[in-house]
């Protein structure tokens, strides 16, 4: 069954490993992977909570829009199990 | 980076995938030697727990967007290396500081200062 | 493809560089201080920065064309990449260390393209260092928008029929693209297959060289 999630659009401050370019944005689970620390606890010397990391792809289309270079061509990326809800 | 004309939108300059740039350089070089004894402290360093690589890319986030431009790959790095030993407590600024003047004062290039 | 054709590389698949007795500057004394503080506080010692840098020069893209024409060759180590990557490599003496490796496949309807947009996260145990352009902004911006123009300046132009699958590496894998075989090598020994493997075939902005020597 593949799922479709979509990547939270929050913009907060500090050291985040969600490009910003797919914030707001819809894909598909490619592969699980993980549990991995949180970057986000690791970054500031804090105790890190293991999280899933998903392997997460989107179109072009989905990510750029009209503005697509190609829309068909595809992009993967890997953001943390937080970052992501169902879509 | 935002467009000037646009209010700051929590995106930082770091965050640089989908912004129009120019033509991607034919660069490459060697490494030198200061530059490969930095990538080789942050190895020993993250290895032994004193910071992990995200702590290295958060100080390299959180400098200003002119410093991609002004300062090399390894300077950053560097730097931020120095950072988060001062913050976990292996040395003080003031060590580095005092330490970085008696290197200084023992020559004029990189090979005299420190002694090869 | 300018990017890929250097003649003089040094044993870490880079151009040499100028000799560097240019003035002191700030960073290189911070990098002397930082050393030997880090020294005298038995944090480490010259010998193990020494041999970390061996060990770092000792990487370069001959590791990852090595493991690229393995899996041309070996149908059982090609199934095992694809079930895990880390540990075939590992297998073969290229620990990934903490990250996990992923080996992404070009066929002939599928082309692959590495960046980090965020830093330059790059699989360092199969290619060594990272080239310049792999860190510019250029590249770590332009990649994920326009891959079709980024890649015909390096000379790579792909028919419309072929996607394009660029890959961000944004956290804790790492990814070498596996160029498609190039035909007319049936029969070549691994040996043979991993001189025509270059560089920028395993980051999706090359391809493999030419059977014929072109």
């Amino acid at each position: 069954m593949v799922e479709r999630v979509r990547v939270r659009s929050d913009m907060p401050p500090g050291h985040i490993r969600t490009p910003a370019y797919l914030r707001g944005k819809t894909g598909l689970i490619e592969r699980r992977l993980g549990p991995f620390p949180n970057p986000e606890q690791l970054a500031y010397r804090q105790p890190a909570t293991p999280l899933a990391l998903l392997r997460v792809r989107f179109t072009m289309a989905e990510i750029w829009g009209a503005a697509a270079e190609t829309p068909t061509d595809t992009l993967e990326a890997e953001i943390y199990a937080h970052w992501l809800e169902p879509a | 980076m935002n467009d000037k004309t646009d209010p700051f939108d929590g995106r930082r300059w770091h965050d640089m995938g989908g912004d129009p740039a120019g033509p991607v350089p034919d660069a490459d070089h060697d490494f030198a030697l200061w530059e490969k004894r930095v990538d080789a402290l942050m190895i020993i360093c993250s290895s032994k727990g004193h910071f992990s690589v995200d702590g290295l890319r958060r100080v390299l986030e959180d400098m200003p967007p002119s410093s991609f431009d002004e300062m090399s790959y390894y300077e950053r790095w560097i730097a931020s290396i120095a950072q988060n030993l001062i913050e976990d407590g292996v040395f003080t600024a003031a060590e580095l500081g005092q330490t970085m003047t008696d290197v200084k004062q023992r020559g004029a290039t990189y090979g005299d200062a420190a002694h090869g | 493809m300018p990017h890929d054709h250097h003649d003089h590389l040094s044993p870490s698949g880079h151009p040499f560089r100028a000799d560097d007795d240019v003035p002191l500057s700030y960073w290189q004394t911070m990098e002397i201080a930082v050393r030997e503080l880090l020294i005298a506080k038995g944090v480490t010692t010259a010998r193990e920065i020494a041999s970390q840098i061996e060990a770092m020069d000792a990487r370069s893209p001959a590791n990852g064309a090595a493991v690229v024409a393995r899996m041309w060759s070996d149908p059982a180590f090609c199934a095992q990449m694809r079930v895990d990557a880390s540990a075939a490599t590992r297998e073969m003496g290229f620990d990934v260390g903490p990250m996990k490796l992923i080996a992404v496949e070009n066929t002939a309807d599928l082309h692959n393209v590495i960046v980090c947009t965020l830093c330059s996260c790059y699989p360092r145990n199969l290619l060594g260092l990272p080239p310049d352009w792999y860190k510019s902004r250029a590249y770590r911006s332009r990649t994920v928008r326009e891959p079709r123009r980024v890649l015909a300046e390096f000379g790579v132009t792909l028919p419309d029929g072929v996607e394009i699958r660029v890959h961000d590496s944004t956290a804790d894998m790492r990814y070498i693209v596996i160029p498609a075989r190039p035909a007319g090598t049936e029969n070549w020994s691994e040996d043979a297959l991993a001189a025509l493997v270059t560089r920028d075939s395993m980051i999706g902005t090359g391809l493999p060289k030419s059977p014929e020597g072109g």
